[in-house]
């Protein structure tokens, strides 16, 4: 880190370079941008930003680009799309780009949301505009250098694949160039390519990842080997905040390799934490133990009289989310055109392939950590917190991560905080804390279990003329520092988005929800409250368009509101490219959806028949509108994966449930995600022509695949499908 | 605590372990080839599978002194096969991976399929891949891709 600057120093202040010799004989170009975030602070004296230095793109001497990633990198390909970005604007050559993702630092916090993170579809969104200024600016530097050795202005130069062209037939490549362009001052300013001059932007590139993911050669958070490591293994409470009693260790101990057992304090209630030189001695003691839990005074939850309690609080209102209209209008509404609709979702798991983990080693006046996170800000706090560190005290490594879906980002940070409290009895050993697969689906952090309840008024047009609508489900975010921005009047937000927002012109619209207290830690599911939201909307505007024998994308366009423009462009899209739903086999039927999220319109059409009691899905069509395409092929990815994971919600074991206050599913013989046979077939993906700002696509994806799927099966059997998960069709 | 000789991707490797430790985690632990990934630990998702003498199997649940002299092949020596090099080219071409960490398994039931049937169907791959669990779900184009595989292969 460097030493903070005299408040008085602005000199420098919008000339964040760094030069820092290496032993490889290249050099580093740093460039750091103006956070918005703190843009705003710039007509007052400001505090100086306090930088690392080598941020962002390092210049090799041999040729090679060296671009960081502000982000985790868990599949959803930014550690290619970033490096595009930033490679477009400063015309280096992509087959020289490699990359890395970034240790926890000030400088790779989110541009918006003020900390390291990925979640809510922000990685291009808000680093779009902060990888092309880099790019540019590395660019401008580099034409500097190039025009200051040649004796030439700026203007007379050009640049082309990592070669700076100069007049009179000079050329120079950036490799020969980044000493020089690094001693130039940083530009204030560059202005950036119009969208035709992109040559990256725009097309579909490969992920850089590729190889390394097919020849076992990738190293993930879980495959970190270091020397001395030892491997640690925590028993946890079956009854979430159970606190040990006591324990019997003798047989446990007694195993080869065993080192250390001992009692740790969890974000809630207490465990046991097993500690050898190797996993499968590790995770043998834990089974040899005999602990006494304490759960005197804790909710044991049981699912059954959960869902009881959520569907009696249905039919009440809850906390007004949005009251718009004439309140009395459903009463003027015949009784033979309204509809109530009750539905149930269950509590899910993540369950990302790679199991949860993290790495910690504590030197006494620092530490080291190293963490598949999708929370680093938060995770380093946590590790220093627990060790009595600072923050900075604690090198924090991003590790690849084997998928994450929400996760590897809690705020609690309980898997890191596991790690640096044994860490901390280990001073100097680094200890690998593993969760494994049982951990995983028995440890909560789960997408709340929801009720919803709509009745609705149907006017005499087929159109929705009153909607009166209540939510029950947990608060993701009571208790968190999220809770002063994102719960509003009593109601979670990510409760009841996708309803309260939604594009659909609904003129008498009532919607109210229950934020109950349950002994059960919840989470954001990729999507987060999409995932259910978006099920009810649309099978409910399904239900209506097939009672106004109506046909389902015209229904639709007829109900959205016309500023609805994302949504009615990927709408059109899906109808011209959807052309099978006239052609259908015998058996067979097409399902609709549409929603917006994250600010990505997506829209879905799937051909489904039903196979064994299930549905199989045999195609999904799906058209995104997501602004400016940044690479086509991870946006085709990323939607025929997401749809995929969608299908979660309707898998006949995707739920997790309680008896007793105990999680009945232990593993993925219990807990089932879609495999092969459960995805859809084919996905083919379309993209929206657009050059709007770019949005998101890790989410968006998500919610519309199980709507469409049910509202298929809806043609098939004639019945509606409100309870998920779904059983027997 | 007994001593192993291994054969691992042609080459004899002597290991110490308990003999009830999966071969999965003294591949990891012991040889520190950690291409094999642990996803589940009971034969649910398939990210471990190896192939032992030709067949895909899962390591997270075979004792280490089951394994014998059984020929081991793991994701890191695949590819001196031309079947499994030629699916490993395939997932690069068809951009499969994600995240990645079940590919590893992905790829060694892949290259089995591809063994036995040369020219496999959908029904094929959704027989022999239907225990590899992908939470990326990148199941359209591990088809594509095994399909790609199989056309350069003939």
């Amino acid at each position: 880190m460097q030493a903070i600057k005299p408040k008085n120093d602005r000199i420098n202040r919008r000339s964040f370079l760094r030069v820092s010799s290496v032993a490889a004989g290249g050099l580093f170009i740093s460039l750091y941008l103006d956070l918005p975030a703190i843009a705003h602070e710039t007509t007052q004296e400001p505090p100086p930003k306090v930088y690392p230095p080598d941020a962002f793109v390092h210049v090799r001497s041999d040729g090679k680009i060296l671009i960081t990633v502000n982000r985790l990198e868990f599949g959803q390909g930014v550690q290619t799309s970033l490096p595009m970005i930033l490679a477009d604007e400063m015309d280096a050559d992509w087959s020289q780009v490699v990359s890395e993702l970034a240790q926890a630092a000030e400088v790779y916090k989110d541009p918006v949301f003020g900390f390291q993170m990925v979640g809510g579809s922000g990685s291009i969104a808000h680093s779009f505009t902060q990888y092309r200024e880099l790019g540019a600016k590395t660019r401008a530097m580099l034409i500097a250098a190039a025009a200051e050795r040649w004796k030439v202005s700026p203007d007379q130069c050009r640049t082309e694949n990592s070669v700076v062209y100069g007049p009179a037939g000079k050329s120079t490549r950036y490799a020969e160039l980044a000493e020089r362009a690094a001693r130039q001052p940083v530009p204030g300013k560059v202005s950036l390519k119009s969208p035709s001059e992109f040559r990256l932007i725009g097309k579909k590139v490969p992920r850089l990842d590729s190889v390394a993911k097919c020849d076992g050669s990738q190293k993930f958070g879980l495959d970190l080997d270091l020397p001395g490591m030892k491997i640690a293994v925590v028993a946890h409470p079956l009854v979430f905040g159970g606190r040990v009693k006591s324990f019997d260790d003798k047989e446990a101990r007694r195993l080869d390799g065993v080192k250390d057992i001992f009692e740790i304090p969890l974000v809630n209630g207490s465990g046991v934490a097993v500690v050898a030189d190797r996993f499968w001695t590790a995770k043998q003691a834990r089974d040899l133990l005999k602990i006494d839990w304490d759960t005197s005074g804790l909710e044991r939850v049981d699912t059954s009289e959960l869902w009881t309690k959520y569907k009696e609080l249905a039919r009440t209102p809850g906390n007004v989310a949005v009251a718009r209209g004439d309140d009395k209008a459903m009463s003027r509404i015949p009784v033979a055109r309204r509809i109530v609709a009750e539905y149930e979702f269950p509590y899910l798991a993540h369950t990302p392939m790679e199991p949860l983990n993290a790495t910690v080693r504590f030197e006494g006046s620092k530490a080291e950590a190293w963490v598949p996170s999708q929370f680093q800000t938060m995770d380093q706090m946590t590790v220093a917190q627990v060790l009595g560190l600072k923050p900075d005290q604690v090198t924090f490594h991003t590790e690849f991560a084997g998928g994450g879906f929400g996760r590897r980002a809690v705020i609690d940070s309980h898997v890191p905080r596991e790690a640096a409290t044994i860490a901390k009895r280990l001073r100097g050993t680094p200890v690998k804390l593993v969760w494994t697969r049982e951990d995983d689906v028995r440890g909560g952090y789960y997408r709340p279990m929801h009720a919803h309840r709509v009745e609705i008024g149907i006017g005499a047009d087929g159109l929705p003329g009153a909607w009166r609508h209540v939510i029950v489900g947990q608060s993701i975010l009571a208790g968190t520092p999220f809770a002063v921005m994102m719960i509003k009047n009593g109601v979670d937000q990510t409760t009841v988005e996708g309803v309260s927002d939604t594009n659909y012109n609904i003129p008498n619209f009532h919607l109210s929800a229950h934020n109950p207290t349950v002994n059960v830690p919840v989470l954001w599911w990729r999507s987060v409250g999409n995932t259910h939201t978006a099920f009810v909307m649309e099978t409910v505007i399904d239900e209506l368009a097939t009672r106004a024998r109506m046909d389902p994308i015209a229904y639709r366009r007829k109900l959205l509101k016309p500023e609805a423009k994302k949504l009615l462009a990927a709408l059109d899209l899906l109808d011209q490219q959807s052309g099978w739903r006239n052609s259908l086999l015998k058996g067979h039927a097409a399902g609709i959806s549409c929603h917006e999220c994250f600010g990505t319109a997506v829209a879905c059409a799937v051909d489904v028949s039903i196979e064994n009691n299930r549905p199989k899905i045999h195609r999904a069509t799906v058209a995104v509108n997501c602004g400016l395409a940044v690479n086509r092929l991870t946006i085709e990815s990323q939607f025929q994966g997401g749809i995929g994971f969608g299908v979660t919600q309707l898998m006949a074991g995707g739920a997790i449930t309680f008896k007793d206050g105990r999680v009945q599913q232990r593993n993925f013989d219990g807990y089932t995600p879609p495999y092969i046979v459960d995805a859809p077939v084919t996905v083919d993906v379309h993209i929206v022509s657009s050059t709007e700002a770019p949005t998101g696509c890790g989410e968006p994806p998500v919610p519309v695949i199980s709507p469409a799927v049910v509202n298929a099966l809806a043609r098939l059997t004639g019945k509606r499908y409100r309870s998920l998960p779904l059983a027997s069709v | 605590m007994a001593t192993y000789q291994l054969n691992v991707n042609g080459q004899t490797k002597k290991v110490d372990a308990d003999p009830s430790t999966p071969l999965l985690w003294v591949l990891r632990e012991e040889l520190k080839m950690t291409g094999t990934k642990y996803g589940c630990g009971i034969s649910a998702c398939g990210a471990c599978t190896v192939h032992l003498n030709g067949v895909a199997t899962r390591s997270c649940i075979v004792p280490v002194s089951l394994i014998g002299n059984q020929k081991i092949t793991t994701i890191e020596g695949v590819g001196a096969d031309p079947v499994g090099r030629a699916v490993q080219n395939a997932w690069v071409e068809k951009d499969v991976v994600q995240c990645g960490y079940c590919q590893s398994g992905q790829i060694m039931s892949a290259v089995a399929l591809l063994k036995a049937t040369t020219k496999p169907t959908d029904t094929n791959i959704e027989e022999s891949m239907g225990g590899n669990l992908c939470r990326c779900a990148t199941y359209v184009r591990i088809r594509e891709a095994i399909k790609r595989a199989a056309e350069q292969l003939t």
